[in-house]
């Protein structure tokens, strides 16, 4: 503990840069979290008309006895897409999605993987797992576009058969501290599935012209159906990442500040104990020269 | 005239939501024209232009990047994979992005990149057509 002055100064210096660096990536985060927010309402009227029109074309396919391949899963092999970020400093977000993958694939060996994001893709390569595709850099704004990239490889090999079940695993927002780790069956539709609830309850599925065909039209609406589910897992990660960067910055900022006025107190008790021994010293040498 | 409310959404905003008399969609088989008072009906929508006013003068248009159409009490809905109106859509990139396709079309080895730059430049061809005052 008996550090010099200088020594503790120089600490001091040191930890109060490093906070300035994490009171500023709290705030880029916070800012950047504050985006991400804004974005949801816009996407809401996109989300609700495809899910009650979807709704509406399963129920049309059950009333007409047509056969939709994405509503049963004859097998059981899975393609598992895990949602993190490029960068950490982050907390636990990462982590906790990496744990449940980790899971997953211990209890489905034979999953194929699709990673979004470095984290996942570094992690779960050192553990030795291959991927289908892995898709890193996507910067803080997710994109339809980005989503439509992603979606369009696995329901390429969806639909050539490569596997029977599809699952997203992401982080999802409940708000800034809180985030819940999701896993989620995509494909096939679970028959009991709230959309098709909702397109039932509609009852209108009898009275629609299906243009060309209720078969091409379900056909259709199913890409679009992935890709919002890949959207959405999207956005909710990243908000997720923002939120958990924010409180984790947040925390190392009220660290740091402790640690200074711990180092302070220390360096101003150094600083007493070494003007004290400088006067004991001056004392002693004026009492040598009076006797 | 009676009229129907049209709305063109991606995921992430609306792009229009009005009162028209007549719509004009790019359709599977060609396109296709809706106007007040049609039967419900869902569609597959291609790549191309959405036209949209009143059934006689000057129509607005829409760049569509394919997408989905519902159409149901006198509500039209499209969900678009991407969507641009006409006055949103920057002529210079679009002639850019043109230009840029074409060249990586003649460069291009392989099926995929062919196959992009090919894409690249119907989506270029496309915003021009739809940013461009007909003559």
């Amino acid at each position: 503990m008996a550090k010099s002055s200088r020594e503790i100064k120089r600490r001091i210096a040191s930890i109060t840069s490093t906070q300035q660096i994490t009171r500023a990536m709290e705030m880029v985060a916070a800012a950047k979290l504050r985006r991400a927010q804004q974005m949801v309402p816009s996407t809401r009227p996109y989300f609700e008309s495809l899910h009650t029109s979807l709704g509406i074309l399963l129920e049309a396919a059950q009333q007409r006895d047509v056969e939709v391949p994405w509503l049963s899963s004859a097998g059981d092999s899975h393609c598992l897409i895990v949602f993190t970020s490029d960068r950490g400093l982050a907390g636990g977000y990462n982590a906790a999605v990496i744990r449940r993958a980790e899971a997953f694939l211990e209890e489905h060996p034979t999953a194929q993987v699709v990673v979004v994001g470095r984290k996942a893709r570094d992690h779960l390569s050192r553990k030795g797992v291959t991927f289908l595709a892995e898709f890193v850099n996507l910067g803080d704004s997710p994109s339809p576009r980005q989503a439509w990239d992603i979606a369009q490889v696995v329901m390429d090999f969806y639909l050539h058969g490569l596997f029977d079940r599809i699952s997203v695993l992401y982080s999802k927002f409940i708000n800034t501290v809180t985030h819940e780790v999701t896993l989620r069956t995509v494909m096939p539709i679970e028959a009991g599935d709230e959309l098709v609830q909702r397109g039932r309850e509609s009852g209108f599925a009898a009275d629609y012209i299906y243009e060309p065909s209720l078969d091409v039209v379900l056909e259709s609406v199913i890409p679009l159906y992935f890709q919002a589910a890949v959207y959405e897992s999207l956005i909710e990660a990243k908000a997720s990442e923002l939120g958990a960067r924010m409180v984790a910055m947040r925390n190392a900022t009220d660290n740091a500040g402790e640690l200074i006025r711990e180092l302070n107190l220390s360096y101003h008790r150094a600083r007493q104990a070494q003007i004290t021994k400088e006067i004991a010293e001056i004392v002693g040498g004026a009492d040598a020269l009076e006797s | 005239m009676a009229t129907l409310q049209l709305r063109v959404l991606t995921q992430e905003r609306t792009v229009v939501s009005k009162e028209v008399e007549y719509v004009k969609l790019p359709g599977k088989d060609g396109s296709f024209g809706i106007m007040s008072g049609h039967a419900p009906l869902m569609a597959p929508l291609e790549m191309g232009i959405v036209e949209f006013g009143p059934r006689e003068g000057k129509k607005r248009k829409v760049a569509l990047g394919g997408g989905f159409v519902e159409m149901r009490d006198n509500q039209l809905t499209v969900l678009a994979r991407t969507a641009e109106l006409d006055e949103e859509i920057d002529v210079l990139r679009a002639r850019e992005a043109k230009e840029r396709a074409e060249r990586r079309l003649a460069e291009s080895r392989d099926e995929i990149d062919y196959h992009r730059a090919r894409l690249a430049l119907q989506r270029a061809l496309l915003r021009l057509k739809v940013a461009e005052p007909e003559r």
